[in-house]
């Protein structure tokens, strides 16, 4: 399959790139890792008549800590995140997270940044964004702003992103100790989309009950859905099995899925109930609250 | 559509070819410079037989733009083979009938070949973790694991 054509701007800074975004507005599409970008434009179910393909602006793949946050650049490779000690010590929900999308191959090309922008509600690092409370750091014309992850999903495959913008870093408040996360999938073979999945981010408190509570779900409406009740619900709970079944419960509650070949709504807002159930239970385990 | 020119080395040669921006890595190859021992298999990034080494990893050439190898160097199957001596990994498919139809095998040998050069003695699961990106409908897999074991256990 061959897409439709179109030109193609490498730009080599990032002003180059907002500039070619500004003047062909909704002209123009960024090219990050393009795994997602470049099968819709061979499936011809997207077109643009400007490729920018941010691919050779230097400084936008890094994982690094600095002043209480995770900074992962939004071009950082899915395979970097996999690989990552920093991740795998200290972010487990996000090594969790990067281990499921797609395959080995495709994490190879796949960006962080690209992951989010992309906006799909099957995508996996939505969830476990919305979680962690993350944010996101825009660049444009007019410099860098800073989007709330809760603020950055407006709809299916959009953003709050403007034309001209550019996601160029996530941003992560780094857990207090005994912070746990994880993220867990059902997916029917490597590389599919989820069928459903959970993340799930908890902080126990000195007096062993919840102090805070991130939870969301992927492919479980036309956004990424955060589960608002039942983080509600946990913060000063004991985190017993008891307290798992009825945010598991209010999470479900939260799905508002769409019957495909992966299943009907019962069986999708089922296993939301089940994998959030399983996230949080390990999320407490890996807090070392149970 | 905008046109390109880009150089880029293939199997330790250099090449400098003018694409145009929507021709993808694997047509490049393959039509443009009459390299088709890397096979498109699904054509929509699930199967893997069209995989390349680019800059040391294992990518698929379906899912890649031409002009985005501006610059990179490029491994296919092609360049396993060296002065008519067989790749271990070559040699390993052979000895443990790690192929049947052997549509996958070039893409299953340059993720192995992107695997062993990362990690020169995978365990099973990191072998099966590897290729779980790379489609094969002959096999059930048992014997192209085996047939990377065998090549990671020779000297390379």
């Amino acid at each position: 399959m061959i897409p439709a054509p179109f030109d193609y701007h490498a730009p080599g800074s990032l002003a180059e790139a907002i500039g070619l975004l500004q003047q062909h507005g909704d002209d123009a599409k960024v090219l990050s890792g393009g795994q997602s970008l470049l099968p819709l434009l061979k499936l011809r179910l997207a077109s643009t008549a400007h490729l920018v393909d941010i691919g050779r602006i230097p400084g936008l793949e890094y994982i690094k800590e600095e002043g209480g946050y995770l900074k992962i650049g939004g071009r950082t490779r899915e395979s970097a995140l996999e690989r990552s000690d920093v991740i795998k010590a200290k972010y487990p929900i996000l090594h969790d997270t990067a281990l499921v999308i797609a395959d080995p191959l495709v994490r190879n090309r796949a960006t962080v940044g690209g992951n989010l922008a992309h906006a799909d509600p099957a995508n996996d690092h939505p969830a476990t964004m919305l979680a962690l409370g993350a944010e996101v750091v825009a660049a444009g014309a007019g410099g860098e702003r800073v989007i709330p992850i809760t603020q950055f999903f407006t709809g299916i495959f959009s953003t709050a992103l403007r034309p001209g913008e550019i996601l160029v870093e996530i941003r992560i408040p780094a857990p207090p100790s005994r912070s746990g996360g994880a993220y867990v999938k059902l997916e029917r073979k490597v590389g599919d989309f989820a069928t459903a999945a959970a993340a799930a981010q908890l902080t126990i408190g000195a007096d062993g009950k919840v102090a805070r509570a991130g939870i969301a779900l992927t492919s479980a409406g036309p956004t990424p859905i955060k589960a608002t009740a039942a983080e509600q619900f946990l913060l000063g709970k004991l985190p017993d099995g008891a307290a798992i079944a009825q945010a598991s419960k209010l999470a479900s509650d939260a799905a508002s899925p769409s019957a495909d070949r992966r299943g009907s709504v019962e069986y999708k807002r089922e296993m939301a109930r089940v994998l959030t159930a399983r996230a949080l239970a390990k999320a407490i385990a890996r807090a070392g609250g149970h | 559509m905008s046109k390109h020119n880009i150089r880029v080395t293939i199997n330790g040669v250099p090449h400098e070819a003018q694409v145009d921006a929507r021709l993808l890595l694997v047509h490049f190859l393959r039509d443009q410079l009459g390299m088709t021992g890397t096979h498109i298999g699904c054509d929509t990034t699930h199967c893997g037989a069209c995989t390349v080494v680019v800059d040391l990893e294992p990518v698929k050439s379906c899912t890649m733009l031409a002009v985005q190898a501006d610059g990179a160097a490029i491994i296919t199957v092609e360049g396993l083979e060296r002065d008519g001596k067989l790749h271990p990994l070559q040699e390993g498919f052979c000895q443990e009938h790690g192929l049947q139809c052997g549509f996958c095998t070039p893409g299953m040998l340059m993720t192995a070949y992107g695997l062993l050069s990362q990690t020169e003695r995978p365990t099973e699961a990191e072998i099966r973790h590897a290729i779980s990106g790379n489609l094969c409908r002959c096999t059930g897999y048992v014997n192209i694991v085996k047939s990377i074991q065998y090549a990671a256990a020779l000297p390379r």
